[in-house]
């Protein structure tokens, strides 16, 4: 075996900006869409050429939600991974084709999108069929980011091997840990796609079952938004301390919030379908109580963080009640832009806590209240956390520095990000508590004057979508700058470090078994009984719907 | 692995406030019929026309200010539509979709309800106030999506 050496390397750089590349042009594209639909759905505009709304959100929903997070999540980690517990040249060679086995999926999904033979959003629904090249498309991705996720597993297994008594790394094992949780829940996804779906659109098999086909999706679709979560969260307990000149809070901790992830963001899909039938009631309940256990690790990260703010404040001499607050390096972009972030997740937290509310979400689901919801979340908090990233890896990988102006337009971005998100999620969730549907097209529903009520707040919605959209292309902007034009430097890759007299962690937070043992006992806890009910009490499948998409 | 007391305290009423709100979810869900709608019975998707009672969909009033509507929902309709009721009744909803999924949502009220083929959705409300209540289809179901709607009329 050759031996490691850990750092970024020059094949490193080109490997980890290759996913960001792909992560930049999908903003851009995806940020654009969206600009149009608020323009769209406030009445303003129609769109030409025969594009449809649902194209353009299938566009928008699909690479913002999908490309975007899944290729910077995936490039970040290998840089965390190879700069903590080093790549091989074998491992480098299956990374770059897991991007390539990625890229041609998505090529694929994107092209029906564009040929508008798969106006079906980002989840799909059966039994409207989308062209079976889309969902060859969707397959490729998920495979290629598995094998994103053996590389991964790969390189800590072979650190571990030739470091026996030490524990490993933390950011090498919070990647681990996402990447578990992620090839874990897209086995649901995979099964829908490759068992339900592509038979079902060649023709090979005449009906679906639209509950079995939802119900994987979401056995997805709750992990999903964890694995978009915790890279953020990676940089908040590892890398945010270096930062701002402090410590790590406690290594522990970090290591059990994110163990707890693993552990409750999978048994709990049914809070996507509490008011679809065919589900038990019961198990809906059973799992919203294991949705709420996933509060705890966040609330042990917001502990952890404002910990770590007031020790490192008060270690620099700032006194009083809030000054270590105040003295926090709100100029600096690396800090600033992931800080309004974690400042977006209270309330973005609290509204996911009603949406999985049981009987509450009676009120929201499938309102403009959720879109507001996840602009929130994975729009600002996630987002933004990549963005504060971006800042200093991509001159990183590029050799370059993140120069004072640089840095001053990222503040910039991100005060605008803050205010339009402000405006269009805000409207967003007034509007869906008013009752305005999410995934609509402009509509005023024959001139009802409850409808009526809805417009003004969509049109706050395009005030806010266009800011937005300032926001993204300045934000491309400040990418091209790092990625090409900046001076030549050399940017640190910032990387906290734990009290000297800190704790030990204890030696059974590393037991892999254990864990993947605990989750898989709660997946098949919370979904073996309401599972095999679905499939007994299974009615006649669905017949294809390609018409009502406009793919015939 | 020794936590900060502070932080102690803080998980420790954190759990405090979950746990509560779930015993008191659960409460209102079981005991007090809150849950979501979650309609257990099936039918053939393809034969919706000739299975009753979707053979013969309808308003049909079945006791005193009590009122049945068997609906079916398709790509981009309600059957029946613009449904009339008298002020303080109380409305039992039974429906199943003849294609793909829809959403039934009542705005201004909490009826909203997943209504899938192959299944079939009951939901039930009482209509305490007049007026006109728009119904819609909130679940994407194809290009004529945001047509799909009709009305509630609360006399
Ligand atoms: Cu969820
Ligand atoms: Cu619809």
């Amino acid at each position: 075996m050759i031996a490691t050496k850990l750092g970024i390397s020059k094949s490193d750089s080109k490997l980890t900006m290759a996913f960001i590349y792909v992560a930049f042009i999908s903003l851009f594209i995806g940020g654009l869409m969206g600009l149009l639909q608020t323009l769209v759905r406030s009445g303003s505009l129609s769109l030409p050429w025969g594009i449809t709304y649902y194209q353009v959100l299938t566009v928008h929903g699909v690479i913002l939600g999908l490309v975007l997070t899944t290729f910077f999540i995936i490039g970040f980690q290998y840089a965390l991974m190879a700069k903590t517990v080093g790549i091989s040249k074998k491992q480098r060679l299956y990374a770059w084709l897991s991007f390539i086995v990625m890229l041609i999926g998505t090529v694929m999904a994107a092209v029906m999108v564009l040929l508008g033979k798969a106006s079906v959003l980002y989840t799909f629904y059966a039994p409207l069929q989308a062209h079976p090249i889309f969902y060859f498309g969707l397959a490729l991705v998920i495979i290629g980011s598995w094998i994103a996720c053996f590389v991964n597993f790969r390189q800590l297994y072979v650190w571990k091997k030739t470091h026996k008594d030490e524990k490993s790394p933390l950011l090498a094992f919070m990647v681990v840990i996402n990447m578990v949780l992620w090839f874990i829940a897209t086995l649901g996804v995979a099964a829908a796609v490759i068992v339900q779906f592509i038979p079902w659109s060649l023709g090979y098999a005449e009906t679906i079952n639209v509950l079995v086909s939802r119900t994987l999706f979401w056995y997805f679709g709750h992990p999903l938004v964890y694995f978009w979560l915790l890279p953020a969260y990676m940089a908040w307990y590892a890398i945010i301390p270096k930062i701002i000149g402090g410590k790590i809070f406690s290594d522990s901790l970090a290591r059990l919030s994110f163990v707890l992830f693993l552990l409750f963001s999978i048994p709990v899909g049914f809070h996507h379908q509490l008011t679809e039938p065919g589900i038990d009631p019961t198990w809906k309940f059973i799992q919203v109580v294991l949705t709420f256990m996933v509060i705890i690790p966040s609330l042990m990260t917001a502990f952890s963080m404002f910990a770590m703010f007031e020790i490192t404040g008060r270690r620099k001499g700032f006194r009083g009640l809030f000054g270590w607050f105040k003295h926090l390096p709100w100029k600096d972009v690396r800090f600033f832009a992931p800080m309004v972030g974690m400042l977006a997740f209270i309330p973005a937290g609290t509204g996911g806590i009603i949406n999985a509310s049981h009987q509450l979400n009676n009120v929201i689901h499938n309102t403009m209240w959720v879109t507001g919801h996840f602009h929130l979340t994975v729009a600002t908090t996630v987002l933004l956390t990549f963005f504060g990233i971006s800042y200093w890896l991509i001159p990183h990988l590029t050799g370059r520095k993140l120069t004072k102006k640089i840095n001053n337009l990222g503040l910039i971005q991100t005060v605008i990000w803050a205010v339009g998100m402000t405006i269009m999620s805000g409207s967003m969730h007034i509007s869906g508590l008013l009752g305005a549907p999410r995934r609509s097209a402009f509509s005023e529903y024959g001139g009802t004057a409850q409808a009526s009520d809805w417009i003004g707040y969509q049109i706050a919605q395009a005030v806010g979508g266009t800011i937005l959209f300032i926001g993204i292309l300045l934000m491309v902007y400040i990418f091209l700058q790092l990625t090409f034009f900046a001076p030549k430097g050399q940017e640190e890759f910032p990387i906290a470090e734990e009290e000297v007299n800190a704790q030990p962690t204890p030696l059974f937070l590393e037991n892999w078994k254990l864990w993947i043992g605990i989750t898989i006992g709660l997946i098949l806890f919370a979904y073996t009984i309401p599972f095999i009910d679905i499939i007994l009490h299974a009615p006649t499948g669905s017949e294809p719907f390609a018409w009502p998409i406009g793919n015939s | 692995m020794k936590l900060h007391r502070a932080e102690e305290i803080w998980l420790i009423i954190g759990i405090g406030i979950i746990a509560l709100s779930m015993v008191i979810t659960g409460y209102q869900a079981f005991a007090q019929g809150m849950a979501p709608p979650s309609g257990m019975e099936t039918i053939d998707p393809q034969k919706v026309d000739q299975t009753t009672p979707f053979d013969n969909p309808g308003i049909f009033e079945i006791g005193e200010n009590e009122y049945e509507v068997v609906m079916i929902l398709q790509a981009f309709s309600f059957t029946p539509n613009e449904i009339e009721v008298p002020v303080g009744s109380t409305v039992h909803f039974t429906m199943t979709s003849r294609d793909v999924v829809h959403g039934f949502q009542v705005a201004g009220t909490n009826i909203n309800a997943m209504v899938t083929p192959g299944h079939i959705q009951k939901i039930s409300q009482t209509f305490d106030k007049p007026g006109e209540y728009l119904v819609l289809c909130n679940e994407y179901c194809g290009v004529g999506h945001q047509m799909m709607s009709t009305t509630i009329t609360v006399k």
